[in-house]
């Protein structure tokens, strides 16, 4: 339909300080395709997430979701920042899971998927209603609805979190790190609910430690370090015959 | 029992019956909490002391307990009553509504706001609400007319006598709300940092924008660290409204003050404001259990079911 892949990110430069912590990084992402960020801790996947979606800025580089770009309004060769108001109607296209849950403890899981259809897309409550149950029902929690985020396990809160990312209908899904905070009996019922996103087609960025997922259920893995993109291809080109003794290194030790 | 099964099998060669230890059988024994002996020798203490106390009280005939019934509600004190509660309602809403905005824009990125905010909290933190109320007071011999005109001019399009603009009523909730948005700000500026900055994060990535997150996300959360402060401090205005008698405000005390001024039964008339003032303060006391049990919603324990 268009000649753009969903998500562009191109020559992304991010430093916190004197600390460069992202050093042009090229990712692109076609719709309906899983990208699995992996690297050591530190290596930048978490900060490439959050400049997608602008909850962190960078000094370098531009990230395009469907063609538009984010943050910015291109005038000449100088890129000026967008209000606050623009930048938060980009957001609405893309979802963002995060590794502690974050959820609003002061409403219920219900309450919670549909404040952000209701607030912000002004939908109708009562067809809000019905899409955030069915969308309860498709993480396995629709009994849960009535419940409060401490009521829950972490499993439980973190697939209340996937389906409140999931009610803003976004064209891409980012997940930092989903099942790192959990307990190792609770992962399996996040990623079970990630890999049935991904055999529906839906766009998926997901930064992980999970190499099993990764094999199972990317198109392409991203392999990061240091702030660059070492290597990057299909995952048992990656995994089974990486390139850099990084990767090697990275991969015995997981 | 079969759970210890395992246990005895280990620990079977130091005694017989597939028991271990002395022999004792544990389902015969009865555990009994320590007796604390301190919670009752204090309460004995505390009856004596205070049954002596009350005793001389009421054995004392200034204490005059036919006084005090005849004026607890009597027109005038009721009156007073009434304006105690409106000064202090009044105050108290304009005063957090002030200090909602202050706490905002100290919180603000842009450092104008900052400065103004912190400096109207330097200064009307920075000196006694009794000053200030008789500052606002006697604003009418400062400046005998208010208006608004052309800044530097001193041409003015309309302009009031500052008296009949700042009856002493005026005057006192005035002076008690500017006082009260200088500290309710500090305790609204403390539950919003409460709120963690995941969560504001959480709200960002919805697609929320900053007002739609205080409103929804941030301000909920942060009333459960801001009821019971703001609680303490309505309690604290209640009282405090007691200094607008040097103004002339019909408050409470003031109402007692001119009783006694007259018939000089002034223990009694203290005595009658007292009661009246704890009566107030119990109602507001349970107010603000309310209050916090509702804020409380999802948080805690208390706030579910």
């Amino acid at each position: 339909m268009t000649e753009h892949p969903l998500l562009a990110v191109e020559r992304l430069h991010k430093s916190f300080g004197e600390l460069e912590v992202l050093r042009g990084v090229d990712l692109i992402v076609e719709a309906g395709q899983v990208t699995c960020l992996l690297g050591p801790s530190g290596s930048g996947k978490s900060t490439l997430l959050r400049c997608i979606n602008r909850l962190e800025n960078y000094q370098r580089g531009s990230v395009r979701i469907d063609g538009e770009r984010i943050g910015y309004r291109r005038s000449g060769n100088v890129l000026h920042e967008l209000s606050e108001r623009d930048i938060a109607r980009q957001r609405r296209a893309v979802g963002m899971v995060f590794q502690s849950f974050n959820l609003f403890p002061h409403m219920t899981a219900l309450e919670n998927v549909m404040e952000a259809p209701l607030r912000v897309l002004k939908e109708p409550r009562e067809e809000t209603r019905v899409r955030a149950e069915r969308l309860l029902e498709r993480v396995g929690l629709r009994e849960k609805a009535a419940s409060f985020p401490r009521e829950l396990s972490g499993g439980q809160q973190q697939r209340v979190a996937i389906a409140r990312a999931l009610a803003m209908r976004p064209k891409l899904m980012l997940f930092d790190e989903p099942t790192s905070a959990l307990d190792p009996e609770l992962v399996g019922e996040v990623l079970g609910v990630m890999t049935s996103l991904a055999r529906e087609g839906t766009t998926m960025v997901v930064v992980t430690h999970e190499i099993g997922f990764a094999r199972r259920v990317a198109d392409e893995i991203v392999f990061m370090d240091a702030g660059r993109v070492l290597e990057r291809g299909a995952p048992v080109r990656v995994l089974d015959a990486p390139r850099h003794a990084r990767t090697r290194e990275f991969l015995a030790g997981v | 029992m079969s759970s210890l099964e395992p246990s005895s099998s280990i620990s079977a060669g130091s005694s017989g019956g597939g028991r271990p230890g002395s022999g004792e059988d544990p389902d015969d024994l009865v555990i009994v909490p320590r007796r604390q002996l301190g919670t009752w020798v204090l309460a004995a203490a505390v009856v004596i002391v205070v049954g002596s106390l009350l005793a001389s009280l009421l054995r004392n005939p200034n204490l005059q307990l036919e006084v005090i019934g005849e004026y607890l509600f009597s027109a005038p004190i009721l009156s007073g009553v009434r304006s105690t509660l409106e000064l202090t309602a009044l105050a108290m809403v304009i005063g957090v509504a002030g200090g909602v905005v202050i706490a905002l824009m100290r919180l603000s990125r842009n450092p104008v706001l900052r400065a103004i905010a912190n400096t109207y909290v330097w200064f009307f933190r920075g000196t006694p609400i009794l000053v200030q109320l008789l500052f606002w007071g006697f604003l009418g011999a400062f400046y005998e007319h208010v208006g608004f005109g052309i800044p530097f001019t001193g041409d003015n399009f309309v302009e009031y006598p500052t008296e009949s603009l700042l009856s002493p009523f005026v005057a006192a909730v005035l002076g008690l709300a500017l006082n009260e948005a200088a500290y309710s700000s500090e305790v609204v500026r403390a539950g919003i940092l409460s709120v963690g900055r995941e969560q504001v994060q959480a709200a960002k990535a919805l697609g929320m924008t900053g007002g739609q997150t205080m409103r929804r996300i941030i301000m909920p959360q942060a009333m459960v660290v801001i009821v019971p402060p703001l609680g303490n401090l309505a309690i604290l205005m209640l009282k405090t409204t007691s200094l607008v008698s040097v103004i002339g405000g019909a408050d409470l005390l003031t109402e007692a003050q001119q009783i006694y001024q007259q018939n000089f039964k002034t223990i009694p008339l203290l005595v009658v404001a007292t009661l009246w003032y704890l009566a107030m303060v119990s109602v507001m006391t349970l107010g603000q259990r309310q209050l916090e049990r509702r804020f409380g919603r999802g948080m805690t324990t208390v706030g579910v079911q």
